[in-house]
């Protein structure tokens, strides 16, 4: 199949970036990643800089790659990363427009490449639960009911892409800072520095430049791990039960 | 030279607690004096940075990638071994240190994969006590299955994630530790050297992806949690990006390489589909807990489907050969992993094969499916359920398993594999072999340490599935932040190293001539094409069938084609940029050079033992056959120059707890 790519190149962080169009011969096999690759080495062949892309494990559960893909993150197949996208889902003759995903929160750092490195500092906030190695008592000491098991886990499922921020008109995390509040507030475990992990990822997102979530949803319908609205309720419900108590959180 | 593996003495199942009640300890206030180098942000390195930040140490960790979490350790599926014994079946800590050692073909160290199996369940407490939503039972305690090599269920698991979620937990374990200020973290960062002074491991030159710059960063002692080495074959389950450089610098300055033939090639991978290839994907091993591998006993049949004239499905039960339940009655479908992928590659060479690269079998689920819905219509109380209402239930049941494979394999194949049985076929997953190191995870570089799959020490020849897991888990929360110990309790007194001292300038000068030289070939053939070819000619010679003749050929091949890559790779950009090409350009030359050692170590070792298989030395039912008598010891190989051949040193395996026995699954 023939197709015609328009990507975003861009130099540097602080460069000009613009559309540049390229001609491609593709497979119906092929992975859209794998594409880009037979691109990049005929790029390669004219001693021409190839397409800068993120991307590692190419299973779909790593969370390095991203770029949007005709308009969406990850492109038009739901629950599934671009890695994980196959050029049978393309037609021939088609033009797929390319982008990095877009944020301020995420500065380009080349062509299609970002620094998500933002999403990290909110783990680093509060996403966690606090324990050291060799604290824990016996695993099975701390039974957990299968359905709640089922939901922190679905909530777990998130692998930090940044879908949900580059879907988001507002760029907001709250999908993502969600997930990881679900996840670990849902458990037992988790449940006793439930309040000041809430505070603690929500004030850092802010800090972060994220914007507001308005209920667009967008992130939902994005997300390649299928994670759930819900848990921007759940999120609301844990960071406003904590600001409406009585104990005061760093 | 001979090699000091500094096992403690005593009785096998006391050395570990004893010794570690009598090793030498670093106080509080001299642990916040001493730095360490972590690099790696994989399940061992990740662990090992949060663990040595709680207990004090000042901690920098390294990885190239944008984040701790990207890890290659994210992408395990199938689940984690520990000797719980939950499942009431008779397990133990001596039971999954005997299956190990005998999975393992009987060359690994008998002390430390006691050890390992003794941490294990410490490792499953860990977890839970951080989140990770291992799977349940109604009662809400945690579930198990069987995993290959194996006849009890001690595999804990995350559905199809499992390594994803104990990495995040571990991930999540770092973060805390980076906020509380005793872990700085220095993401795209590529270590590039390892620095030396007075005979010892102070640090290192990585280079930051996004400047381009050689940084220059020092400590009292390095740890490698860098992962292995399978990308050598180009395709392999390994993420892209995976790679040897850290082990193979540090190869270069002096430390040890054991056992690199020792490669695991895994049976249940989805079948490569054409030329542009870039990776193979991984179907879990916990598939074959209820998939069954089988191929049409008639060459015809075979051919129709590989020519899409007839499916699996139109082969009938008495004309299929479920070879595995055939040739190991015992074990069936879940043999280890090295016996199963010789088995797929004897019946595809026989013409048996169902792609149409000649090179698949099936994996098939129809009867689980069926089991699994009968069961379920029974608990229902429906009776007398029509066949779709039973495939109906039994396939909700296998998805709740095992969803989230099937849906990867349809997304990658285009086929539905509730309807038709999966294609499978073996690919490179893992690398038993690594750096040496003794009992305290140390190479023999003092103050080098190499933990998780970068190291050699707990698999012997073959690695058991969920393991891997297991020992990245293990060296990082609770081996090697106590023997680190034995090292560092002689440091006290010494001073904090600067990063501007001879010996590190020094490196990073090396470091920068070696770069520049691959910028300056600017020849006309791309760093991929030339990592397809060292793939290929691994794959041939050095994959799952070896032999004297081949190797040969191979290593005169892959020197010439490191000679072809010095004369004429071209990478565009320039150095002190962000540049892709560059920093696999450098990755590919260093596996150049391994790829010989492990030529070289598949030579030497004239056996066939787990994944190392000879053809020369079968038995005549076509299984491994070993030679204890000359080959029960560790190979481990010191670099010796550009055009030398590297030093042989032998660490002789003795096997006081566990006879050697020839390995079977019958």
């Amino acid at each position: 199949m023939k197709l015609t790519l328009k990507i975003w190149r861009q130099k540097a962080p602080n460069a000009k970036g613009r559309f540049e169009t390229y001609q491609v011969e593709a497979n119906p096999h092929m992975s859209f990643l794998e594409m880009l690759d037979v691109l990049n080495e005929e790029l390669i062949a004219k001693k021409e800089e190839p397409v800068v892309f993120e991307h590692d494990c190419r299973e779909g559960i790593c969370g390095t790659c991203s770029m949007v893909i005709n308009g969406e993150p990850h492109g038009p197949m739901a629950g599934t990363t671009t890695c994980q996208l196959h050029m049978r889902h393309f037609r021939d003759g088609e033009t797929i427009v390319i982008e990095p995903f877009r944020a301020s929160a995420f500065p380009v750092m080349k062509d299609l490449a970002v620094d998500r490195s933002s999403m990290d500092r909110i783990i680093q906030a509060g996403g966690y639960i606090s324990v050291n190695t060799g604290a824990a008592q016996d695993a099975n000491a701390i039974p957990v009911d299968k359905d709640t098991a089922a939901h922190s886990f679905d909530a777990a499922a998130c692998i930090g892409c940044g879908a949900c921020i580059a879907a988001c008109p507002n760029a907001s995390a709250m999908l993502f800072v969600s997930a990881k509040v679900a996840h670990l507030a849902l458990l037992p475990q988790g449940k006793v520095e439930a309040k000041r992990r809430a505070q603690a990822m929500v004030k850092q997102m802010d800090l972060e430049g994220f914007g507001m979530c308005s209920n667009i949803t967008a992130c939902e319908a994005e997300c390649p791990k299928g994670i759930s609205v819900e848990n921007i309720a759940r999120l609301n419900r844990e960071y406003l039960s904590s600001a409406l108590g009585s104990e005061t959180v760093a | 030279m001979s090699l000091d593996s500094k096992t403690p003495s005593g009785p096998l199942a006391e050395k570990w607690t004893r010794y570690r009640g009598t090793m030498n300890l670093v106080a509080p206030n001299n642990k916040r004096r001493i730095d360490i180098i972590v690099v790696g942000s994989g399940l061992a390195g990740a662990s090992a940075a949060a663990t040595l930040g709680e207990l004090g140490y000042n901690v920098k960790c390294f990885t190239f990638h944008d984040s701790p979490r990207r890890a290659h350790s994210i992408a395990a599926q199938g689940g984690i071994n520990a000797a719980k014994n939950y499942a009431n079946d008779g397990d133990s800590v001596y039971r999954l240190f005997y299956d190990t050692i005998k999975g393992g073909d009987y060359r690994s160290r008998e002390s430390n994969v006691y050890r390992l199996a003794e941490v294990s369940r410490n490792i499953i407490d860990q977890a839970v006590a951080q989140g990770v939503p291992f799977a349940r039972d109604y009662g809400g305690l945690l579930d198990n299955r069987s995993f290959g090599g194996v006849q009890v269920s001690r595999t804990f698991y995350a559905r199809g994630q499992t390594g994803q979620q104990l990495l995040l937990g571990a991930y999540q374990a770092l973060s805390r530790q980076i906020a509380l200020g005793t872990v700085e973290m220095y993401n795209r960062h590529e270590m590039l050297d390892l620095v030396l002074v007075d005979g010892k491991a102070r640090g290192i030159v990585a280079r930051n992806l996004v400047t381009g710059k050689l940084e220059r960063f020092a400590a009292h002692c390095v740890v490698l949690g860098t992962g292995g080495y399978g990308n050598v074959f180009y395709l392999s389950t390994n993420a892209m990006m995976c790679n040897v450089t850290a082990a193979w610098r540090a190869v270069r300055r002096g430390a040890y390489m054991a056992n690199p033939c020792f490669t695991q090639i895994h049976p249940t991978c989805i079948p490569q589909s054409g030329e542009y290839q870039s990776k193979l994907t991984l179907m879990s091993e916990s598939l074959r807990n209820d998939g069954r591998v089988w191929v049409p006993k008639n060459p015809e049949d075979a051919k129709a489907i590989r020519e899409g004239r007839k499916t699996g499905n139109d082969i009938p039960e008495e004309e299929r050969d479920y070879f595995l339940e055939r040739r190991y009655p015992a074990f069936g479908n879940l043999v280890p992993r090295d016996v199963a992928s010789r088995a797929a590659k004897i019946a595809c060479d026989e013409g048996l094969g169902v792609a149409p690269t000649g090179l698949a079998v099936f994996m098939d689920f129809s009867a689980a499916i069926e089991r699994y819905g009968k069961s379920k219509a029974n608990a229902m109380g429906l009776h007398n359920p029509g066949a779709e209402k039973i495939r109906e239930l039994g396939e909700a049941v296998v998805s709740e398993k095992y969803g989230n494979l099937f849906e990867m394999y349809e997304k990658i194949t285009g086929e539905n594999p509730y309807k038709l049985p999966m294609k499978i076929y073996p690919a490179v997953h893992y690398t038993m072999g690594g750096l040496w190191v003794d009992y305290n995870l140390e190479t023999n570089i003092p103050g080098l340490f190499a933990i998780g799959e970068c190291n050699f020490s707990d698999h012997g020849a073959n690695r058991l599935g969920a393991s891997a897991l297991m020992q990245g888990l293990a060296d990082g929360y609770f081996v090697l932040p106590y023997t680190i110990g034995q090292f560092l309790s002689n440091e006290i007194r010494t001073p904090k190293f600067s990063p501007d001292a001879k010996e590190f300038v020094d490196t990073a000068n090396e470091t920068r001539q070696r770069l520049e030289g691959l910028m300056n070939v600017k020849g006309s053939q791309s760093v991929e094409s030339f990592h397809r070819r060292l793939g290929k000619i691994m794959w041939e010679y050095c994959g799952m069938a070896r032999n004297a003749e081949g190797l040969e050929k191979a290593r005169k091949m892959i020197r010439e084609l490191r000679d072809e890559f010095y004369k004429d790779v071209f990478i565009p950009g320039s150095l002190e940029e962000y540049n892709p090409e560059l920093e696999k350009a450098h990755r590919v030359a260093d596996f150049l050079e391994l790829g010989e050692l492990m030529i070289i170590d598949a030579l030497n070792r004239n056996e066939s033992c787990g994944g190392h298989f000879r053809e020369e030395y079968q038995t005549e039912e076509g299984e491994a056959l070993r030679n204890d008598e000359e080959y029960t010891y560790v190979a481990a190989w010191e670099y010796k120059g550009w055009a030398e051949e590297p030093a042989l040193h032998k660490e002789e395996l003795a096997f006081e707890n566990v006879e050697l026995k020839t390995r079977s699954y019958k």
